[in-house]
């Protein structure tokens, strides 16, 4: 059952009244937000400012707004300058672009450097659909992390991109916050609490009616694909395997205390992200419970390949990360437990 | 800025022979290191922290200071010796150069020194973030002034002209940019690796003040940044024409002297050279 502290949307399962916005538009909310909170917040944009959701900010604050052109190399290290010289900047790209062509100039003038710079990765994971593997990043999660100083969100759906990108503004320090581009379901509310560095229980065996399943499986998601994952825990039940679906919105730094005890009492995970599976969400967790708390484990993901042209959702179907695969991966990962 | 009078011209040429000395002791000691550029820069780095930056070493995150920026970290060595003749820190420190636990880093690293404004080696990337101080000192209608040196091998970066293009559209005038034209890189001369001429005028293309000196003339130093000030509308840049290795005959104007020490008797015979020139300018006191 959807757990009731998280205070989810109640309707999550029934489509006809779902909400559908994409994350970038909640990150676009949460920084005008950001913007109105503290006049230090400025946003800088490398010839994407309508698609990253800058716009927004740009119209309602055009002397804290800088265009910097073609040039994501040029956006992240102006804004290391600005980080430096006690503003609190957002540079916003596509994640192919920024963090991926200006790596180097995050990792040293940011990063290392320290400077209170926000990256906002936009267009990330295949549901990117049409334009193809070029502008689809599933790489970011992996190189963002390895970076000392740098922490990273992926947020589940629109309201959860507000909160983080208003939590960012005001963490100091180096952040990247990944976003999707389709429109995808808004299942939290504005009630579901999201603290940075904590995971948050979505959904666990019901407790109510009849015979109380247990815990058998650990899923852990981040980003939109978690609603996937919410629906693959209800159709379970149905089959009477108890899971548990967690919403690891930070990966870094990862909720350790929490992931290793749930992963104790389940004994087996299934992590579930819109990201290769070599280096992301699934590798954190794989490193974190090899070492405190070694169980079965199945990752949904990409698997070491590149993406294509297509609609979102039949992309997510043909590489493995829809429903039906993260149940097969629950059932996968139940048969290996001893 | 104070007047530079020939008193003072002597006093910048006896500190940056002083400072010379102390960047061959410290790459000696290091074992490890780039002499061409160090020594190459040192009037330049004497002219802008004992007479023309407006900083308190006893303060060195004092808001209103100017910034300088070093864009080609490499040369840090110059920088460090610099900083201690300036009371960032003490002299002897300077021994501690590229060894372990030390706060003079291979190529310099904020967090842990006072006086640095970036953290720089990777190439390309400093004027960016001298924008983006100029950029905040503007929004903070600061009046403190933002200068970055660079290296003439680092402006085959594509990252350095975006942020050359972005400075001239967004008529930086609180920023000055200062090249280190010696014409030496890695893998040769610079003409000759990857040209950059006409350097002048690609920068006035891109809207930008442009001043040409000679880079050991303390006059000129002093002279084209009191210019870059009185221009309202752009960004300057200066092309500050070095001998790499200055100073030290055998390491002038040679390429291969661009990331490798002295060893414990070229050392030697450079420290004699430079006293012998320190010698020389007290004699014309
Ligand atoms: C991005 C990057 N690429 C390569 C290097 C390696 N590198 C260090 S110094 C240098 C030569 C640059 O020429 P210049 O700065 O003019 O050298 P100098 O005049 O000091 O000899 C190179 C290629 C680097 N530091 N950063
Ligand atoms: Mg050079």
């Amino acid at each position: 059952m959807l757990n009731p502290n998280a205070k989810l949307n109640q309707d999550l399962f029934d489509e006809s009244k779902l909400k559908m916005t994409a994350t970038r538009d909640g990150f676009g909310e949460g920084l005008v937000l950001a913007g109105e909170e503290n006049e230090n917040v400025v946003a800088l944009s490398a010839d994407l400012t309508e698609s990253t959701r800058v716009e927004a900010f740009a119209k309602k604050f055009p002397e804290r707004f800088f265009e910097v052109g073609v040039a994501e190399q040029n956006l992240a290290t102006i804004a290391a300058g600005l980080g430096v010289s006690g503003k609190i900047p957002f540079i916003a790209s596509y994640a192919t672009f920024s963090p991926g062509r200006n790596w180097e100039q995050i990792r040293t003038t940011i990063a290392y450097n320290d400077s209170n710079v926000k990256i906002v990765g936009a267009h990330a994971g295949v549901s990117v659909g049409p334009d193809g593997a070029t502008h689809q990043a599933i790489e970011d999660i992996s190189t963002m992390r390895v970076m000392a100083n740098m922490k990273v969100i992926v947020p589940c759906d629109a309201i959860e991109a507000k909160k983080a990108t208003l939590a960012a503004a005001k963490i100091w320090g180096p952040v990247y916050i990944r976003l999707g581009r389709e429109k995808s379901p808004v299942f939290t509310t504005d009630e579901t609490p999201f603290t940075p560095g904590k995971v948050e229980v979505l959904w666990s065996p019901s407790s109510g009616s009849g015979r109380l399943l247990k815990p058998q499986v650990l899923i852990i998601g981040c980003g939109q694909l978690l609603y996937n994952a919410l629906i693959a825990a209800r159709d379970l039940e149905k089959e009477k395997i108890g899971v548990i679906v967690l919403n690891s919105h930070t990966i870094k730094p990862l909720d350790e205390k929490k992931i290793i005890e749930l992963a104790r009492k389940t004994g087996a995970v299934v992590t579930v992200e819109e990201h290769q599976v070599l280096g992301g969400l699934g590798g954190a967790v794989a490193e974190i419970l090899a070492k405190n708390a070694p169980c079965p484990m199945e990752f949904i993901g990409m698997q070491d390949v590149f993406g294509e042209s297509g609609p979102a959702s039949e992309l997510v179907e043909k590489y493995g990360m829809g429903i039906l695969n993260i149940k097969t991966a629950v059932k996968k990962v139940l048969r290996r437990k001893r | 800025m104070l007047i530079l009078d020939d008193k003072k011209v002597r006093f910048l040429e006896i500190l940056a022979n002083r400072i010379r000395q102390d960047i061959i002791r410290m790459l000696v000691q290091a074992g490890s290191g780039h002499s061409a550029g160090s020594l190459g820069m040192a009037d330049i780095f004497t002219a802008f922290y004992f007479h023309i930056l407006n900083h308190n070493a006893r303060k060195p995150h004092w808001p209103d200071r100017d910034r300088l920026i070093l864009s080609n970290g490499h040369i840090c060595p110059v920088l460090y010796a610099t900083l201690a003749h300036a009371g960032y820190f003490s002299i002897d420190e300077l021994k501690t150069l590229r060894k372990l636990n030390s706060r003079l880093q291979g190529h310099p690293h904020r967090k842990v020194l006072p006086g640095l404004e970036t953290t720089s080696g990777p190439l390309g990337s400093g004027l960016s973030q001298a924008i983006g101080m100029a950029l905040a000192a503007r929004l903070d209608n600061k009046k403190y002034r933002i200068y970055c040196l660079t290296s003439d091998g680092e402006h085959q970066e594509g990252n350095h002209w975006e942020a050359v293009m972005f400075a001239g559209k967004n008529r930086l005038s609180n920023l000055t940019a200062l090249v280190d034209r010696n014409n030496i890189q890695i893998d040769g001369y610079t003409e000759g690796v990857m040209p950059l001429e006409p350097l002048k005028e690609k920068y006035e293309a891109f809207n930008w003040h442009v001043i040409e000196i000679d880079g050991h003339n303390f006059e000129h130093i002093v002279d084209a940044v009191a210019e870059a000030k009185a221009i309202h509308e752009k960004p300057t840049m200066i092309i500050a024409h070095t001998i790499p290795g200055k100073g030290v005959s055998f390491m002038e104007s040679d390429y291969k002297w661009h990331g490798i020490p002295p060893n414990q008797s070229q050392a030697k015979m450079a420290l004699k050279e430079l006293e012998i020139i320190g010698r020389k300018i007290h004699g014309g006191i």
